[in-house]
């Protein structure tokens, strides 16, 4: 079977112009994942019947001339949207037998859109994680090279657009989960500004920095499904009640005069030579483009991680408080008492990661150091969002890498959390500030991706989908497949 | 900061989760790495800053109509659950 | 413990006494000695030594259709878990969005304290582990509340007045119910309540007997029902009560250590639990020992209470504001608005009332109880005008009785205040004597018939008609002469004698005045 490189938009287009069915699509799509299992591992759950289902339909509202503008395309869901009588997982055993009874919103809006699921893709469990080895369902594994990791938490997201398993996936990021992974695999995703896709149905790890988004190939995919799952959720209070701009309107319109920044504190020492180079690269194709390029200073930023890993923990360690073993999750067997119900239920459903981030959120959260650790985590916040505030005040945009190092080997940084975590420190920052922000591929360092960081104000999704097109018109990087997979 | 034995221990309780013994080295030992890490932040500036819990400015909190939208579904909720009975959610016998 | 028990117990009013008569005063102080180890004589001492001190947190549950977070129903007595829903079960990606009518409720109760509203308030996560808490924490309000320092005034035994501070007012969710029973050894979790909104209202610790701490509860829980923010069901329990208690040397400016008694839920309870409570604390102390503190439970079957080892351990709640909740921020039009449609509160329509219609502060007190029943009562005084005193009579006697004796409140609609009034108007007009009257209200009670069907059915009607009264008094001096006779010799104590045997022979009908003018012409000869 071949490869279906074509994207989200073209797979659109085709679709209404009826030279494809959504059944053809879902049909060839199906084996290709099952094939991939083995070396990629990228799925938890295949829907094959309720995709076929769905593709007919579609297929029957195409034939008849209707369909929303998704209509007949196929897509996987990161496994943390709920999706009504199909199991979400979360990637943790304390899920597995999970099933939700209701959809996300996300999952509601892109089915109403016409997008047929074709199942659910595996991540890191509840999201903490970097390299998708997290996952109770087993690593994903980095379709560029398999001795790799995908990055995380939206590990099989990435690898499953990577590997053209799925032409577009859903995915979330609290501290680099859609633009780390996307980065390491080489494919396009967008982390809208915070509330501008509904969390309501997606599992939450921190609510104050979950964000729903996209991983596609192109930024015009990405702006193509985002257009349908972003917008206001009156079920989620954090959920912003703004128009959606029709984000491919103004992909083409040129990008003369927009200001570009330069992280100062992005280019450090912990970034790759070779990294580096080909992020210049990409910055000097904007100027080419007619952008103006400055470098900025954030002096805040470096103290993102450390401040993100007092507020996303202290946040998990109470969202994931429910997960108890009473109304839904694992339960242990014979349980001597309650304490012991709750105890043995948590202990055994939940991986290590998560346990020592439950512990450091109850640490941080609790009698005498609720100050110094939370209130000052959240202090710190704030002046990384006013660093921001005044670079935007300056320019449009800024620019930088997106991880400091290409893919790293499985196991490679699984010893010792504070290694993995500083795999973040270019991501977590947008998260703090709520920003949108998003990764393109910019180039190839010894066979494996890099990716670009593009990061906008509050809402300028528009603008920052505008800079990534334009610079996908000029660079080919997005196109490339792994030769694995051609 | 090295976290001791026994604050990890304490933790753990308040997180109700149950460390093995063999695994408690190592949650002591990464635990009190991170802590170290995070108390980076004693370092920062932060006089007269206000914590910020939410990351958009300016925005409050919505109120919803006074209506009921919900209808019974408890069988279809229990089916997640590991014991049920009588349409209880079924736990060992809690003391007060 | 005695020594608590002054004088003043034994004659104190309450604030609001006529909306609860049935909670008999007094009698709860004797169950209690049985099963405290103070002797009367440490009792004496204690009553000078020691100063109770008294804070209460009251849980009103808001009167809102839907939850504080989700559009289940609050609605009481559904089987179990029928009205929980996916955000009151805390499942996984579910999210709370608040209801308008809570706040709004919140609101009314703030200003009817003359409280400051909160133009911003923040809601916070407080983490526990606990079956019947959901999500393993409960949304409430921890450092900015939505109501901060308002004040009740309390009347005291000696019918002075005392202001009770209310230090503030937080909206939270209620946690659901362990049921034991029946489940062999197992606990079973209804989570039904989960998500009910309550306002947490916490009092200044400045109560000094458990009376003071009942008449407080007993203020708040009128307010609450005159500004119909909670039903009140204290069985039910909508309404319900967490009372910290300590005790100091008298005189001493330091607090005590305090103990909590979680849960309470009648005014009965309040006092036996706080009383019990006090005399343990005295006589733990006076034995050397040391009040621990801690969370107590009331038992009402053994007077007692004791200590709650489930809740003791590891109270670290970790609070943080809830991220899926932003700030509640709340206009000045809007708080306007709100003041706008307050009702007229009890104390202020009390005062009305004993200016209005010329009654005591004592009667003005009980009609104005509820809010039910002061509606009633000018219901019925519009309908009968110039009977103010009348109605009140007969809404305080012979319906509050009739309510009690039935288990009604007032506003079950079991005698409508027009129904009565039409029997007022009846005494009013001299149709009927009032004693009569109580024999057609219990008719009217009974049947659902008016005063008029009453008294034309029955023909109970007085007798006004001279001619037919005397013939009736001839009749009678013609039955008795030998009391005739003893009358005309001087025995005027049987013109008595007379009076009753007319009225006997009209059943009671005929008019006392006409009688007695009439008696007094006839019988002298």
């Amino acid at each position: 079977m071949t490869i279906d490189r074509r994207t989200v938009t073209q797979l659109a287009a085709d679709l209404r112009a009826r030279k494809v069915s959504s059944v053809e699509l879902v049909r060839a799509c199906l084996p290709r994942i099952e094939a991939s299992q083995s070396s990629l591992n990228a799925f938890v759950t295949v829907t094959a019947e309720q995709a076929l289902a769905q593709a007919q339909a579609a297929d029957r509202e195409l034939a008849a001339g209707r369909g929303g503008p998704l209509a007949g395309v196929p897509i996987g869901h990161k496994d943390l949207f709920c999706t009504a009588g199909v199991r979400t997982t979360c990637g943790s055993r304390m899920l597995e037998n999970f099933v939700a009874p209701y959809d996300a919103t996300v999952v509601a809006r892109l089915q109403a859109a016409g997008a047929v699921m074709l199942g659910k893709l595996n991540m890191d469990e509840f999201a903490m994680g970097s390299s998708n080895e997290t996952s109770y369902f087993g690593p994903v594994r980095n379709p560029w090279n398999t001795d790799l990791v995908p990055g995380g938490s939206s590990g099989g997201c990435a690898a499953a657009v990577a590997a053209r398993l799925v032409p577009a996936a859903t995915a979330t990021d609290t501290g680099g989960s859609i633009r780390q992974p996307a980065a390491f695999c080489g494919v396009t995703g967008i982390k809208p500004t915070y509330g501008r896709v509904s969390r309501y149905g997606m599992i939450a790890f921190a609510s104050s920095l979950d964000q729903g988004g996209v991983i596609a190939q192109t930024a015009e995919d990405c702006a193509c499904v985002l257009r349908s799952m972003a917008g206001f959720d009156p079920r989620d209070s954090t959920s912003v009640d703004i128009p959606v701009p029709d984000y491919l309107a103004g992909l083409d319109a040129p990008l003369a005069g927009v200001r570009i920044g330069l992280l100062k504190e992005f280019f450090d020492t912990g970034l790759e030579a070779d990294y580096e180079r080909h992020v210049r690269e990409a910055l000097a194709v904007f100027e080419r483009l007619g952008a103006r390029l400055c470098e900025l200073s954030l002096p805040n930023i470096p103290r993102s991680v450390p401040a993100y890993y007092v507020v996303a923990p202290a946040e998990c360690s109470s969202n994931l408080a429910r997960y108890d073993g009473v109304r839904f999750g694992h339960r242990c067997r014979n349980p001597r008492d309650l304490t012991d119900l709750y105890k043995r239920s948590r202990s055994e459903g939940f991986g290590a990661e998560v346990k020592r981030r439950i512990m450091t959120g109850t640490y941080v959260l609790s009698a005498g150091y609720y100050d110094a650790y939370y209130l000052k985590a959240q202090r710190v916040r704030r002046l990384i969002a006013a660093d921001f505030e005044r670079a935007f005040a300056e320019v449009d945009l800024l620019m930088g890498p997106t991880t400091p190092t290409t893919a790293f080997a499985l196991g490679a940084k699984s010893a010792d959390p504070i290694t993995m975590y500083l795999n973040d420190i270019y991501t977590i920052s947008a998260n703090l500030a709520g920003l949108p922000a998003m990764s393109v591929p910019c180039g190839f360092v010894g066979g494996l991706p890099v990716g670009l960081q593009i990061i906008g104000p509050h809402f300028a999704e528009q603008r920052l989908l505008q800079a990534a097109h334009r610079f996908q018109l000029e660079t080919d990087w997005h196109a490339r497949v792994p030769e694995r997979c051609a | 900061m090295a976290l001791t034995r026994a604050q990890v221990e304490g933790i753990a309780h308040l997180a109700r989760l149950e460390l093995d013994p063999a695994e408690l080295p190592q949650y002591e030992q990464s635990l009190s790495r991170i802590v170290d890490f995070i108390g980076e932040l004693e370092r920062a500036n932060t006089a007269g800053v206000a914590p910020m819990a939410h990351p958009l400015p300016g925005l409050a909190q919505r109120l919803r109509a006074d209506e009921v939208t919900e209808r019974d579904e408890h069988d279809l909720y229990q089916r997640n659950a590991p014991a049920v009975a009588s349409g209880l959610y079924l736990v060992p016998k809690v003391i007060e | 413990m005695r020594g608590f028990r002054s004088a003043a117990h034994d004659t104190f009013v309450g604030s609001d006494r006529g909306g609860h008569r049935r909670l008999a005063r007094g009698d709860s102080l004797m169950n209690i000695h049985l099963g405290t180890p103070v002797s009367a004589e440490a009792g004496r001492r204690q009553g000078d030594a020691w100063e109770t001190v008294i804070g209460l947190e009251i849980h009103a549950q808001l009167a809102t259709r839907s939850k504080i977070f989700s559009g289940a129903a609050t609605a009481y007595g559904a089987p179990p878990n029928t009205q929980a829903c996916l955000v009151d079960l805390g499942y996984p990606g579910v999210l709370p969005v608040l209801n308008a009518e809570a706040v709004r409720m919140a609101v009314r109760f703030g200003l009817a304290i003359g409280a400051q509203i909160a133009r911003q308030s923040v809601f916070a996560r407080k983490n526990y582990f606990y079956p019947d808490l959901p999500k393993g924490y409960q949304i409430s309000q921890y450092e900015l509340p939505i109501v901060a320092g308002g004040t009740l005034e309390i009347v005291l035994e000696d019918g002075s007045r005392k202001r009770i501070g209310v230090t503030r007012a937080h909206l939270e969710e209620d946690a659901g119910k362990s049921l034991h029973e029946g489940l062999a050894g197992l606990t079973g979790i209804d989570l039904n309540r989960a998500g009910t909104p309550l306002l947490e209202i916490v009092s200044e610790p400045q109560m000094r007997s458990a009376r003071e701490a009942v008449a407080y509860m007993k203020k708040v829980h009128t307010l609450v029902r005159y500004l119909e923010i909670c039903d009140g069901n204290m069985q039910e329990g909508s309404f319900r009560c967490d009372a910290n208690v300590s005790v100091r040397p008298a005189g001493s400016e330091k607090l005590g250590t305090r103990t909590e008694i979680k849960n309470v839920n009648s005014f009965r309870y309040v006092e036996k639990a706080i009383q019990y409570e006090v005399a343990r604390q005295i006589e733990l102390i006076e034995s050397g020992g040391k009040v621990i503190q801690e969370t107590r439970l009331f038992d009402p079957d053994r007077g007692e209470t004791r200590s709650m080892r489930s809740k003791e351990e590891a109270n670290d709640y970790r609070y943080f504001p809830d991220p899926d909740l932003l700030p509640l921020e709340l206009e000045a039009a809007y708080i306007e608005a709100v003041r706008a449609e307050l009702p007229e509160l009890p104390d202020a329509k009390a005062a009305r009332f004993s200016a209005q219609y010329g009654l005591s502060d004592y009667d003005a007190g009980v009609l104005t109880a509820s809010r039910e029943l002061a509606d009633y009562y000018e219901a019925v005084t519009r309908t009968v005008p110039g009977q103010s005193k009348l109605a009140a009579n007969w809404v305080m006697g012979e319906l509050a009785a009739a309510l009690h004796k039935d288990g009604l409140e007032i506003g079950a609609g079991k005698l409508s205040a027009e129904r009565l009034a039409g029997l007022l108007a009846r005494i009013a007009d001299g149709t009927i004597s009032g004693k009569i009257a109580k024999e057609v209200f219990e008719v009217m009670w009974a049947s659902g018939a008016s005063a008029d069907e009453v008294i034309a059915s029955r023909g109970l009607q007085q007798i006004t008609d001279t001619a037919a009264i005397e013939r009736a008094i001839e009749e009678v001096m013609a039955h008795h002469p030998a009391q005739l006779a003893e009358f005309r010799a001087g025995k005027d104590k049987l013109f008595g004698f007379f009076v009753g045997q007319v009225m006997k022979a009209t059943q009671g009908k005929a008019n006392p005045a006409q009688l007695n003018a009439l008696l007094k012409e006839k019988l002298p000869g």
